[in-house]
C-alpha cells in the first residue's frame, strides 16, 4: 500500500486510476476449506461444550468452531492478535458473528480444543481476558452496542463502559449453559438505537431527560428551520424571531419528549446534559420466531444515573433479573414469554421494582397496550391503588 | 476483490493469491516494537482513572486495549504515521472527560467523503480541540464486509496497517448494520485511504446517510443446516447490483437490507431491516425417525446440547416439543413424530430442539417482510409480512423485480427521513400492496381491522360517489 501524505492519490488528477463500485471483497475467497467442501451440505451440530461447536456434513466432515468474545472496538493490535491466533491454529481463517464474537473454525476437535486453550489463557496486563470463550447456547452471549461517548455526538450515556461493567458482572452466563433459554443483551447510547436493542431480552438504552438547549446566536445561519420544524414528531418546534431580530426556533417545553431527531438535523439544539442524561432498560424482546413471535423490549426502569466509571444501578439490576427468570422460567422459555406468562405485574413484583407513571404508554396507540380484562394478579402495586380510593 | 476476474485475489487456496507482504506498511520490527514492560509502564499523558477501573473484571477491557495501541503507536513514530501518533492518548483523555461531566464531546458530523460518493464516511470532530488537538477529526470510514464476515489473515493484517497508517489504528469489528469501521481519519486522508482499500484491498465502502446501507447476512449455507437459501450469495449480488444505491444517496432516508436463513434470525432482520430476507420451506419438516428415538432414549442432547449448564432432566419429547408446538400440529406416539405441516408455522422449535432427527424442508425459499426500524421517529417498528414465498435462483430476477419497484415508489414517496415503514404505515398497507402488484393476503395481518371505517373505491360502490341531490329530494321532501 502507499506511504506519505497523499499516497498513490493525486489531486491534481483525482480520476486517474480510480477505481469506484467494487462492493466488497467476495465471499468466496475467505472460507476455511472445509466449509468449502461442504457448503450447502450441513446436516447437523451440536455444542460440546460452551464456546464449542460441531457441525456435521452430509459427507459425514465435522467442522470444528470456537467463539470467543471481543469488545467490538477493537485495536489494530488485538486484530494482529487474532491473525497471529488463526495464523497458528487454523491456517489463517477466522470470522466475526453478528453478535462481534470471534469464531475460529478447525476440522478436528484436538485443534479446536487446543485453540481453546490458547484463547482462555490470553490476558490483557491490566487482568481482563483477551479472547474469552464462551456465548453459545443457553447462555448470554456477546452485548452488541453501539459508539457512546468514544465517538458519537447524540449520546445519553457511554456504550462501551456499561457493557464492560454488565458483561463483568454476567461473565458466568457468557460462560456457562445453565439458563432457561438464550439470552440478548444490547445497549444503545441514545433513541437512534443503533443496533437491535428494541427487540432484546435485556436492553440499555441510553435516555435524555431535557429539551434541548438552543443557540439562536447561530441557528438561522447553520441550519434550514423548516427542515427542523418537520424533523419533531410531536410538533413541539415552531419558528420565531428573536427579540434581537435572529431567526430561530422555540421548543414547546410540553410537548418535548427529548428524542433528539431536531439535533439530528441541527447543532444549535444540543441536547446533552450530564444530570439529565441517564440510562433506561427495557426488557422481554426477541428476534426469533421460535414458539412465540419477535417482540419488543419493555421500558422496566425509566432512567438512572450515569454513574461511571461502573453503572452499579443498572448492573444490580441487569444481574437481579436474570438471576430471577433463571430460576423462575420454564425450559426454552425466553425473558419476554416468562413474563408474558406470569403477567408484568408479577415481574414488577418478583423483581421488587417500583411501576411509575413513566411505564404507562403515552405516545402512538397506547390504547393498544391497556388490560382490557379483568384477568389479572393481586400485587402491591394494586393493592395501593384500592386503599388510594378507599377502597380497603 | 470485486473487479470482474479478480475476485479470488486474496484466495489462499489458489495459486499467486495476493499476501500481506505484497502490500503491507509496517515491517515485522514496527509491528512488534514493544515489550509488555512497556505496557505495564504506560502512562496516559491525559488522567484516566476513572476508565481505568474498566480494566479489571474478566470480560475483555476496551481500555487495555486502547492502551496497547496508544503504547504502539508511540514505538511506531510520527515519521511513520500519518495520523497523529497521541490520537489515541487524546480519545482516552476525551473519553474520560466524558466519563467526569456525563457528556459526549464530539461535535455534529461533517459532510466528508471521497469524490463521487455520497456514503461511506461519517463526519466527526471534537470539540475540545485546543486540549486534544490529535482528535480534532475524527472520521469514521465504513468499509463492506465480506458475507457473514469471514476473513483470511492476510487480508485483515492488510486492513489493520492502513486503519493505523491512515487512521486510529481504532476499529469496529463490527459497526451496527456490519460494516467494519475504521475510526479516527482525518480529512484529508479519505482519498489515498480509499485509493488504497480499492487497489490493494479490493474492497469498497459501505453505506451512510440516505442511501442503501451495507446489506448483511448470516452464515447461511456455508456452516447452518437450517439455511433455506443461500444468504451469502444473494446478499452478495444485491450488494453489486445496487453499488449505485449504496454509494450515492438518493433516498428519503435509509434503506437496510438484511439476509436471514431460517426464522430464528441470526441477523435480526425482521427488527431492523426496511427489506428483510428471511428463508422458508414450503413442503414438509424432513423427519429421521431413527434419530427420534435416539432422542428419546437420551443419547442424543436436546437443543444440540444447548442445555448442558444445568440439570434439566431427562430430555421429554413430548413435553418440550409437542406440548410447545404453537400450532400443536405434531404427534408422537413414543417412537415415532409425525406432523400436520398444512397447519405448521415454521416458527423453527421443534428443529431447533432436535436438529438431528428434524430438519428444514427440501423446497425452499424466502419470505420478504418490509418495514422494520428503531423508535426514531414515529415509534419502533418490526416488518410486516409481505410476500409469503418466492424461489432464489441466480440471477434472482424476481427478486429485483421487487426492489426495483420498492426504490421507484419509495424514493418519489417517501418524506425527508421517513423509513418506508413509515411511508407504508403512512399511506397504508393498500396502497403498498398496489405498488407491489400483490393482492392483499390474511397471511398480512394478526386479525382482520376491528374499526369498520372501510374505504371503498369510487368504481367499487354502484353509482359511483357523485350525488345528485335533485334526485334525492324527488324521493326525500325537505
Amino acid at each position: 500500500m502507499s506511504k506519505g501524505k497523499l499516497g498513490y492519490f493525486n489531486p491534481q488528477k483525482p480520476q486517474e486510476g480510480r477505481i469506484t463500485d467494487i462492493g466488497p471483497c467476495h465471499y468466496g475467497q475467505m472460507l476455511p476449506p472445509v466449509i468449502r467442501r461442504n457448503y450447502g451440505k450441513w446436516k447437523s451440530h451440536r455444542i460440546l461444550e460452551p464456546g464449542l461447536l460441531v457441525h456435521v456434513s452430509e459427507t459425514g466432515e465435522k467442522a470444528f468452531s470456537v467463539r470467543a468474545a471481543a469488545a467490538r472496538i477493537m485495536s489494530v493490535e488485538h486484530i494482529r492478535e487474532i491473525c497471529d491466533i488463526a495464523d497458528k491454529h487454523c491456517n489463517g481463517y477466522v470470522r466475526f458473528t453478528t453478535r462481534n464474537n470471534i469464531e475460529f473454525i478447525v476440522d478436528s476437535e484436538e485443534k479446536a480444543k487446543e485453540l481453546k486453550t490458547e484463547l482462555d489463557s490470553r490476558k490483557h496486563i491490566g487482568g481482563s481476558f483477551k479472547f474469552p470463550s464462551g456465548g453459545t447456547g443457553m447462555g448470554m452471549t456477546n452485548i452488541v452496542h453501539t459508539q457512546g461517548w468514544i465517538h458519537c455526538h447524540t449520546p445519553a450515556t457511554d456504550a462501551s463502559g456499561p457493557v464492560k461493567a454488565t458483561a463483568d458482572v454476567l461473565f458466568d452466563e457468557f460462560k456457562n449453559m445453565r439458563l432457561p433459554a438464550k439470552l440478548r443483551i444490547a445497549l444503545a447510547c441514545c433513541l437512534n438505537m443503533c443496533g437491535a436493542v428494541h427487540c432484546s431480552d435485556i436492553a440499555l438504552l441510553g435516555y435524555h431527560r431535557k429539551p434541548p438547549a438552543i443557540d439562536h446566536e447561530v441557528l438561522g445561519k447553520v441550519c434550514e428551520i423548516p427542515l427542523v420544524v418537520a424533523a419533531c414528531p410531536l410538533y413541539a418546534i415552531k419558528p420565531i424571531t428573536t427579540e434581537d431580530g435572529k431567526k430561530s426556533v422555540s421548543v414547546n417545553i410540553e410537548k418535548c419528549m427529548y428524542c433528539g431527531n431536531c439535533y439530528t438535523m441541527c447543532l444549535a439544539l444540543p441536547l446533552s446534559d450530564g444530570p439529565g442524561d441517564g440510562v433506561a432498560i427495557l426488557a422481554g424482546g426477541k428476534i426469533s420466531n421460535r414458539i412465540s413471535p419477535p417482540k419488543f423490549s419493555k421500558v422496566i426502569v425509566p432512567i438512572l444515573p450515569n454513574n461511571t466509571p461502573r453503572w452499579p444501578e443498572v448492573t444490580d439490576i441487569v444481574k437481579k433479573m436474570v438471576e430471577i427468570w433463571a430460576k423462575d422460567a420454564n425450559k426454552y422459555e425466553r425473558l419476554g414469554d416468562w413474563a408474558e406468562r406470569i403477567g408484568w405485574e408479577k415481574f414488577f413484583e418478583k423483581m421488587g421494582l417500583p411501576f411509575t407513571h413513566h411505564l404507562v404508554d403515552d405516545y402512538r396507540l397506547a390504547v393498544d397496550t391497556y388490560r382490557t380484562s379483568t384477568q389479572f394478579k393481586f400485587t402491591e402495586h394494586a393493592w395501593a391503588v384500592s386503599k388510594a380510593v378507599g377502597g380497603i | 476483490m470485486s473487479i470482474p476476474g479478480q475476485e479470488k485475489q486474496w484466495d489462499k487456496e489458489e495459486k499467486e493469491h495476493r499476501k500481506y507482504s505484497d502490500v503491507r506498511i509496517f515491517t515485522d520490527d514496527q509491528l512488534n516494537n514493544y515489550t509488555e514492560d512497556e505496557l505495564k509502564n504506560y502512562k496516559c499523558k491525559h488522567d484516566i482513572s476513572q476508565l481505568e477501573q474498566l480494566e479489571s473484571g474478566p470480560w475483555p477491557s476496551f481500555v487495555s486495549d486502547l492502551k496497547r495501541e496508544a503504547v504502539h503507536r508511540h514505538k511506531v513514530g510520527q515519521d511513520n504515521l500519518m495520523i497523529p501518533a497521541d490520537i489515541v492518548d487524546d480519545l482516552l483523555g476525551i473519553v474520560e472527560l466524558s466519563y467526569k461531566e456525563g457528556e459526549t464531546h464530539w461535535k455534529h458530523g461533517g459532510i466528508v467523503g471521497v469524490l463521487g460518493y455520497g456514503g461511506g464516511i461519517v463526519g466527526r470532530y471534537n470539540d475540545q480541540q485546543a486540549k486534544f488537538p490529535n482528535i480534532a477529526h475524527f472520521h469514521t470510514i465504513r468499509v463492506n464486509q465480506p458475507g457473514a464476515k469471514f476473513y483470511t489473515s492476510d487480508w485483515l493484517r492488510a486492513f489493520c496497517d492502513i486503519a493505523e497508517y491512515r487512521g486510529s489504528g481504532l476499529t469496529n469489528l463490527h459497526g451496527s448494520t456490519g460494516d467494519l469501521v475504521i475510526l479516527g481519519s482525518f480529512t484529508e486522508q479519505l482519498e489515498p485511504l480509499f485509493f488504497d482499500l480499492t487497489h490493494d484491498l479490493g474492497v469498497d465502502l459501505g453505506g451512510s446517510g440516505g442511501n442503501l446501507r451495507t446489506p448483511s447476512d448470516c452464515i447461511g449455507k456455508a456452516r447452518c443446516e437450517f439455511a433455506c437459501y443461500d444468504t451469502m450469495a444473494l446478499c452478495y449480488d444485491l450488494t453489486m447490483t445496487y453499488q449505485d444505491e449504496l454509494h450515492r444517496p438518493a433516498f428519503p432516508y435509509k434503506f437496510k437490507m438484511k439476509f436471514d436463513g431460517c426464522p430464528n434470525g441470526c441477523t435480526a432482520s425482521i427488527a431492523r431491516s426496511d427489506m428483510s430476507y428471511i428463508g422458508t420451506w414450503k413442503d414438509d419438516i424432513r423427519i429421521d425417525q431413527d434419530a427420534v428415538q435416539e432422542y428419546a432414549a437420551g443419547k442424543i442432547p436436546a437443543n444440540g446440547g444447548a442445555f448442558a449448564g444445568r440439570d434439566w432432566g431427562k430430555f421429554d419429547i413430548q413435553k418440550e416439543v409437542i406440548d410447545l408446538c404453537p400450532t400443536q400440529c405434531m404427534q408422537f406416539d413414543g417412537k415415532k413424530i409425525t406432523i400436520n405441516n398444512a397447519e405448521c408455522n415454521r416458527c423453527m422449535h421443534c428443529i431447533d430442539a432436535m436438529p438431528e432427527a428434524l430438519m428444514v424442508g427440501k423446497d425452499q425459499g424466502l419470505s420478504i417482510l418490509f418495514g422494520a426500524k428503531a423508535p426514531i421517529l414515529e415509534g419502533a417498528q418490526m416488518s410486516c409480512m409481505t410476500i409469503p414465498f418466492m424461489y432464489v435462483n441466480p440471477p434472482y430476477d424476481n427478486i429485483k423485480g421487487v426492489v426495483g419497484k420498492v426504490f421507484d415508489w419509495w424514493i418519489e414517496e417517501g418524506k425527508n427521513r421517513e423509513r418506508i415503514g413509515e411511508t407504508i404505515q403512512r399511506v397504508s398497507l393498500k396502497v403498498f400492496c398496489e405498488v407491489l402488484g400483490i393482492p392483499p393476503m390474511p397471511q398480512m395481518v394478526i386479525a382482520p381491522r376491528a374499526n369498520p371505517y372501510v374505504f371503498f373505491k369510487e368504481e367499487e360502490v354502484p353509482g359511483g360517489f357523485t350525488r345528485d341531490i335533485e334526485d334525492y329530494r324527488s324521493r326525500h321532501p325537505r
